[in-house]
């Protein structure tokens, strides 16, 4: 995909660069009592990256997110945003990061327009350009027919969207965002990363997420998988799911033994199992028609299949993510059955 | 509002250094009084949009006023031409200021339970700026609500002079940051939603009894006035009973049977020491607000 391609080139890019990584995070360790919610995590986050931190509840993301904000100590370890010690110079960190939390903080009894301002000034914007602002970041995330209505007329959609405009307001250099989907209705979370993404492409911001929803990390150019405070993988989607297999197309055929011989004869690598046979290929979209063309014999059913991130976390942690309440349920026995039949 | 900075500002490339910014924590103090004004301004707006919360905060002091000012006239009679009504009456101005204040600051609690308070508390600014336009907002609503108070008195009997309008709000602006300080103080104690009655109850409702708004405080039990003593109330509501007094026309007997003095360890306090006094707790108080403020998170 266009989006990973990008992500690999503006990685090597920023390597070269003199600009320095928006995030970067050295053995970060948050202890409480003997629990170790984050437990010496390494990463590096370039700038104008869209970064994603994927986990189950309780695996440390948001640990990890207050520790970059300043909001939560590091116990050890050490990390810079923007440039900024978040131990030592945490004043100068808040200023240049925007955040979204998971639970609203609007005052619903000001106008969209007043919470705005509200923050404008928290955050020190220019009394000058505070009206500019505002309009550009209602603009960002289409808001502005609604600017003067008091926040408790707003949907939960439009109060995360109003949220999402507020962390930019002061032109962060990284936008911090703990699970904005959060509890929103499929529709709603679609509007959200178009208004993410039109915020990378317009503002050039850094933005860094928190998510236990497996199809909004593959918004993410690349991904952290986070499970009991330490990092299990990280990379591009696309190479994540590459690690857990390849793509697959299952058929069944009138012939099994004369489709296999077949296929094999025209260069593909294919298995035979007890439903019939599996060809690994590099594109399952693209391999579909060749392989009934070249079975030779009638096909009764195809199923071609992508590894998806929920392969990949069941991968690395032998748990699956479960979307609703973000809890990593047990999945040793399925692990090993469905993998790699 | 707050407009501090120059409009002639010289562009964005002037207001953000080149170069990667080299001060950490470098607090422009313009900054945080644009801070102080935004959030005074939050608290006002709030204040007018909530037209429910002006009017119940009139209603318990004016039962107060009228219904158990005429209940008690009964029980206490006049002397001199001068009833309970008007003995009560500047401890009612006193307890609507006090109540308002008190509600002002409280809503940090609510600010919590919404989330706001979060917003403000990661600003990278400083809390003594968010105490210090709380108590401003807090004590602007909490004069205002008294001031509205003054319009009764003519109903029970008390004379207003121009002079007693604004010795008046001024007692009321002190009485009010007092309050408002010890309000945010509390409120950044208090984590959840449901221990905001019990204060108000606990606390708040004792602290009114006990502070001489509605009886004077000579000649009661030896430990009652230890308490009143203990009370900061007691020396913010002295001074509004003397000033409204010192204005009207009252025989020395009615000034006998109606004592605005307060006195500890056998000596009277003049209005100055007490004002002295507020002043101390509300100083206090402020301290111990920014503190608990900045426990938090």
């Amino acid at each position: 995909m266009e989006r990973t391609g990008g992500a690999v080139a503006r990685r090597s890019a920023v390597d070269l660069s003199d600009a320095g990584p928006a995030v970067e995070v050295a053995a970060l360790t948050k202890r409480y009592g003997d629990l170790a919610a984050v437990d010496g995590i390494d990463f590096t986050v370039g700038q104008g990256e869209v970064f994603a931190f994927l986990g189950p509840n309780g695996a440390g993301k948001s640990t990890t997110i207050k520790m970059l904000c300043t909001l939560a100590r590091p116990t050890s370890g050490r990390a810079t945003v923007a440039g900024f010690d978040v131990a030592t110079q945490a004043k100068s960190v808040r200023r240049h990061i925007g955040l979204v939390f998971q639970e609203q903080t609007l005052d619903d009894q000001l106008t969209a327009e007043e919470n705005l301002r509200f923050h404008a000034v928290l955050y020190g914007v220019p009394h000058a350009e505070v009206e500019s602002r505002i309009a550009r970041v209602l603009d960002l995330v289409a808001l502005a027919d609604r600017r003067k209505d008091l926040v408790s007329t707003y949907s939960g959609g439009m109060a995360r969207r109003l949220e999402i405009a507020r962390g930019m307001l002061h032109t962060p250099k990284i936008l911090f965002l703990d699970e904005p989907t959060v509890g929103l209705d499929p529709q709603t979370r679609a509007l959200i990363w178009d208004d993410i993404q039109r915020l990378r492409k317009e503002e050039g911001v850094t933005i860094f997420l928190t998510t236990h929803y497996m199809d909004e990390a593959e918004y993410a150019e690349r991904i952290a998988i986070i499970d009991h405070g330490a990092i299990i993988a990280l990379d591009t989607p696309d190479v994540l799911k590459a690690s857990v297999g390849s793509d697959t197309v299952a058929i069944e055929t009138a012939d099994d033994a004369a489709a296999l011989d077949a296929l094999r004869a025209a260069g593909y690598r294919v298995e035979r199992g007890e439903q019939g046979l599996t060809a690994f290929v590099a594109d399952e979209e693209a391999a579909v028609g060749p392989i009934v063309a070249a079975a030779g014999v009638p096909v009764r059913t195809v199923r071609a299949h992508r590894p998806t991130l929920d392969d990949v976390f069941l991968h690395f942690t032998g748990r699956e993510i479960r979307e609703q309440h973000g809890e990593a349920v047990p999945m040793m026995a399925r692990a090993r059955g469905a993998r790699r039949n | 509002m707050t407009t501090l900075s120059t409009t002639g500002s010289t562009g964005p490339a002037a207001a953000v250094p080149a170069g990667v910014p080299a001060g950490t924590s470098e607090t422009v103090v313009s900054d945080e009084i644009r801070v102080v004004g935004m959030v005074w301004e939050r608290e006002i707006i709030r204040y007018v949009r909530t037209r429910t919360r002006i009017i119940s905060g009139l209603v318990q002091p004016v039962l107060f006023l009228f219904v158990l000012g005429y209940g008690m006239s009964g029980l206490v009679g006049t002397t001199g031409g001068f009833n309970f009504r008007q003995f009560v009456y500047p401890g009612v101005v006193a307890m609507s200021v006090v109540m308002t204040a008190m509600f002002s600051a409280l809503s940090i609690v609510w600010d919590r339970e919404f989330g706001f308070l979060r917003e403000m508390l990661v600003a990278p600014i400083s809390r003594v700026s968010l105490v210090l336009g709380k108590t401003a907002g807090g004590a602007s609503v909490a004069a205002v609500q008294g001031t509205i108070m003054l319009v009764l008195a003519p109903l029970v009997g008390i004379h207003l002079t121009p002079v007693l309008v604004v010795q008046m709000i001024l007692l009321e602006l002190l009485m009010a940051v007092a309050m408002t300080t010890f309000g945010v103080f509390v409120a950044s104690r208090i984590q959840k939603m449901e221990s905001f009655q019990v204060v108000m109850q606990m606390l708040l409702m004792p602290m009114l009894f006990l502070s001489g708004a509605l009886f004077p405080l000579n000649g009661l039990p030896g430990w009652l006035t230890v308490i009143t003593r203990l009370n900061p109330l007691t020396y913010a509501v002295a001074p509004f009973r003397q000033v409204v007094f010192a204005a009207q026309d009252m025989s020395p007997a009615a000034r006998a049977r109606f004592p605005t003095n307060v006195t500890l360890f056998g000596y009277t306090l003049s209005m100055g020491m007490e004002l002295a006094i507020v002043v101390v707790f509300a100083v206090v108080f402020f301290v111990l607000a920014f503190r608990g403020l900045s426990k938090t998170e």
